[in-house]
């Protein structure tokens, strides 16, 4: 059979074909999506990308909390009672039709104002008729269409998304006043002494001083902040000789002006300090659509359905009480620690514990916060507050609140310290020397070699060379938070992974089936009842048999949490879970299983096995070469043997570790001088991945649940680790080539320095000719680099 | 001669507008987002073509 694929989202049309208007669809959803966009004349959503849509979800009763008026107001940035605007993440957004079809929101309900994309942010900001459309209508509308908007407790406090531009205002001053003064400056470069030129000299000059006026109080306070602080700390940073080099530039200059003893260097102090800002933009790169910092609070709903009274209302979580009653819906998140009133709990925990096979509740049980609720709904009562429960307590830990970086010396700051002690020397050397020769130029001696020796090639090397790398690895779906981490990364002697999400894969398992063989009767039956079942299991299951006829059923049932039930001409089915199909013996089974019973008779069972990534083998083989392994699993050891044959014999295989458990073992490990890396995916490692000294959450979309982390690596690039830790290593080599350069560039200006000969001539050409140059070799040098990693 | 003080004058007032305007610019946001107005630009072509595209269509079909 020719495989087609969905005209609207591009899945196989495997499961329900529809034929609509002489295209495929893959079901009903997709196809009533597309009669939308057809009636409203919004087919060109079509003709910019292919099948760009996503099937829509069910969504009843999801959104019935945004119908009440305290969560629309910290919802919406502006409402006067008729308008409304609200800024949503919609998690879909990813190519132009997407920006296209949400910008003409408008055509499909005229009460919706304006509609605006935010495509970095995947954002989606709308101005509506309050009155004639409430923000209700407008999500579900959004969800109709397949763009479900992401709510989460995050968006509780809209008021805080303001956006830090002073970097970008800083680097405009130090651009526009070092394009000026060179400009001013240029007549002195050539012919002083000329008449016109030297009857003007002074207009030029102060207009020079006063253009650097911004740049040097303005532009450049950050360095002198953090040299300040570092001089505090007693810490010798790279921001200490810049700022010193900085002053000393303006002092200089300015009383060279007024005693008219020389032009001043007032265009290489507003060179330099654009260079430098230009190299921290640089490292600052952010990706925007990528959330480094998430805790619970994005994990999290804004509201739940509360029982109160027999009645059903929808209560702020951050007002859940202990003895609630609540309401958890299929498909909801737990927000509290609670116990099971009553209804079919399968919860699954993937959120916390990273394994994705749910877990049974009876009436009675325990139910943690973070799981997510996955047959139909149950009822709850609650144990404590949102701020009591078990994954609040685990994100309250102190290591969420410590500053990795501040504990860390980078490569920059390391050399600047015995930079700044070898300057301040040379500088005395040489005035004491000139002091002795001629006083008259020691005071010009020592400015000249703080001015020329001021490291600013030194500083720029690193943002260069990491923020260009960055930028590589982003390419190559690894994304790291900031510059830094391919320093940390570098250092990187201990590697720690997680297992279950991490190394295993969630979307592919293995199966393996054990009983009595099936006639080929009953697997056309198995398969044609697993057809109707939409539980993760049957359509993994069903994906994984072999397509053979597909009979009718007359009867279909669906018990929720345990199995279903279909029959066929005389014969019937059940699959399901050991109990329901009705097995003779229990015994435990480690392993996830489904259980098929015909015409009432047990036959066997479908075993589910853990299906490790590809390239796992592979890569453990070239890590074990240079870093320790292990692996710390939250599971039981079902998978010990498996696992052993799979990975170098060497590696530690630690099973049945807690998430706190996890946390202590890296910290032993850093106890004893280890650098670690901590390699994980779900919220129970978050405390292990801040923990570890660089912390990088697999993921297998991208733009959802992610722990807080150092850097996100995509699922699919996960063979492709070892390279990403050469690629760092071989970036700060990089770096300390470039440290090499910009000293020749510092030992050839400190000769004209201590000689007493630096023109301003020099130091204009000079000083940017060693930045330049060492960020157009930074720049080829990384792109080598990334050009070998695939 | 004097004519240098109105030359420079003029030239710095205009390097100040633009500074001005970069300012604006930024404040307004516009660096914000670098990718979604370079697509919303070609939009308005797009809904220009959708009728004659529409009639074809519906032509063929009939």
């Amino acid at each position: 059979m020719k495989q087609t694929t969905c005209f609207h989202c591009g899945d196989s049309c495997t499961t329900d074909h529809i034929i609509f208007d002489n295209k495929n669809f893959c079901c009903n959803g997709c196809k009533t999506v597309y009669e939308i966009f057809s009636e409203n004349d919004l087919t060109c959503y079509y003709d910019l990308q292919q099948s760009p849509g996503a099937t829509p979800k069910e969504i009843q009763g999801k959104y019935d909390f945004l119908s009440d008026e305290s969560i629309i107001e910290k919802l919406t940035e502006f409402n006067d009672g008729n308008n409304q605007i609200v800024t949503l993440t919609i998690p879909h957004i990813h190519c132009s039709s997407c920006i296209w079809i949400l910008e003409n929101l408008n055509k499909l309900n005229p009460n919706i104002t304006t509609s605006q994309v935010n495509f970095g942010k995947k954002t989606l900001r709308v101005t509506y008729k309050s009155k004639e459309i409430s923000l209700k209508e407008l999500v579900l509308l959004l969800s109709k269409i397949g763009y479900e908007p992401y709510i989460s407790l995050e968006d509780f406090n809209t008021g805080k998304n303001k956006v830090n531009r002073s970097l970008i205002y800083k680097l405009g001053v130090a651009g526009f006043a070092f394009g000026n003064v060179m400009f001013l400056s240029f007549p002195e470069y050539f012919e002083v002494e000329e008449f016109w030129l030297d009857q003007y000299k002074n207009v030029f000059r102060w207009l020079m001083f006063t253009f650097s006026l911004p740049v040097v109080f303005y532009a450049a306070q950050d360095y002198f902040i953090s040299a300040y602080k570092g001089l505090k700390s007693k810490l010798l940073n790279i921001d200490i000789p810049i700022a010193l080099g900085i002053l000393v530039l303006f002092i200089r200059s300015t009383v060279e002006i007024i005693f008219d003893l020389g032009t001043g260097f007032f265009d290489s102090l507003t060179g330099l300090v654009f260079f430098l800002l230009l190299g921290k933009f640089f490292q600052q790169r952010t990706y925007n659509f990528l959330s480094f910092e998430r805790d619970y609070k994005s994990y999290f709903p804004i509201a739940v359905t509360k029982i109160y009274h027999d009645k059903e209302i929808p209560i702020q979580v951050y007002d859940i009480k202990k003895g609630d009653r609540l309401l958890i819906r299929n498909e909801e998140l737990i927000p509290v620690d609670g116990i099971l009133i009553n209804g079919n709990a399968n919860i699954d925990y993937s959120f916390v514990t990273g394994e994705s096979e749910a877990v049974k509740k009876h009436s009675g049980d325990k139910l943690f916060a973070g799981g997510k609720q996955t047959a139909g709904s149950i009822e709850m009562e609650a144990l404590n507050a949102v701020e009591q429960s078990y994954l609040t307590q685990l994100w309250s830990n102190d290591i969420f609140n410590k500053n990795k970086e501040d504990g860390f010396t980078s490569l920059t700051n390391a050399i600047s310290k015995r930079f700044t002690v070898a300057v301040l020397s040379i500088a005395t050397l040489a005035t004491v020397y000139w002091l002795i020769v001629d006083a008259s130029k020691a005071i010009n001696v020592f400015t000249a070699v703080l001015i020329i020796a001021c490291p600013c090639a030194i500083a720029l090397s690193a943002p260069f060379t990491l923020g260009n790398l960055l930028r590589i690895f982003g390419k190559l779906k690894f994304y790291l938070k900031n510059a830094s981490v391919i320093e940390q990364l570098a250092k990187i002697d201990t590697i720690i992974f997680d297992k279950t999400g991490t190394i295993t894969s969630n979307k592919e398992s293995k199966t393996a089936y054990v009983g009595e063989t099936l006639s080929t009767e009953e697997e056309a039956l198995l398969t044609s009842t697993l057809r109707h079942s939409n539980h993760p299991l049957s359509r993994s299951l069903y994906d994984i048999l072999q397509k053979n006829n597909i009979v009718s059923l007359n009867h279909f049932e669906e018990h929720l949490g345990q199995g279903i039930y279909g029959t066929s001409n005389s014969n019937s089915i059940k699959i399901g879970s050991a109990h329901y199909v009705g097995k003779p013996q229990q015994e435990t089974d480690l392993h996830t299983a489904v259980h098929i019973s015909t015409n009432n008779a047990y036959k066997g069972k479908f075993t589910f096995y853990n299906s490790y990534r590809k390239g796992l083998s592979k890569l453990f083989k070239t890590l074990k070469k240079d870093f320790d392994l292990a692996i710390l699993s939250g599971d039981n050891d079902s998978e010990l043997e498996n696992l052993k044959k799979l990975l170098p014999s060497k590696t530690k295989l630690i099973f049945n570790q807690k998430p706190n458990d996890k946390l202590e073992y890296i910290k032993h490990h850093q106890n004893n001088g280890a650098n670690v890396l901590m390699v994980g995916d779900g919220l129970n490692d978050a405390g292990a991945l801040a923990q570890s000294d660089v912390g990088i959450a697999i993921s297998e979309n991208i733009n959802v649940f992610s722990p807080a982390c150092d850097a996100i690596l995509d699922a699919s690039k996960f063979d492709q680790l070892h390279n990403y830790i050469k690629a760092s290593k071989a970036a700060i080599k990089i770096i300390k080539w470039s440290f090499i350069f910009s000293f020749i560039y510092n030992v050839i200006g400190l000769y004209f320095a201590i000689t007493g000969q630096l023109m301003p001539v020099i130091a204009a050409i000079l000083m940017p000719l060693s930045s330049i140059s060492i960020v157009i070799f930074t720049t080829i040098a990384t792109n080598v680099l990334g050009r070998r990693l695939k | 001669m004097s004519v240098i003080y109105v030359l420079l004058t003029i030239s710095i007032i205009i390097a100040v507008l633009f500074f001005i305007a970069f300012i604006k610019a930024v404040k307004s946001g516009q660096y914000d987002d670098d990718y979604t107005p370079s697509v919303r630009m070609l939009f308005e072509d797009e809904l220009v073509k959708t009728k004659p595209n529409k009639t074809i269509k519906k032509q063929k079909s009939n």
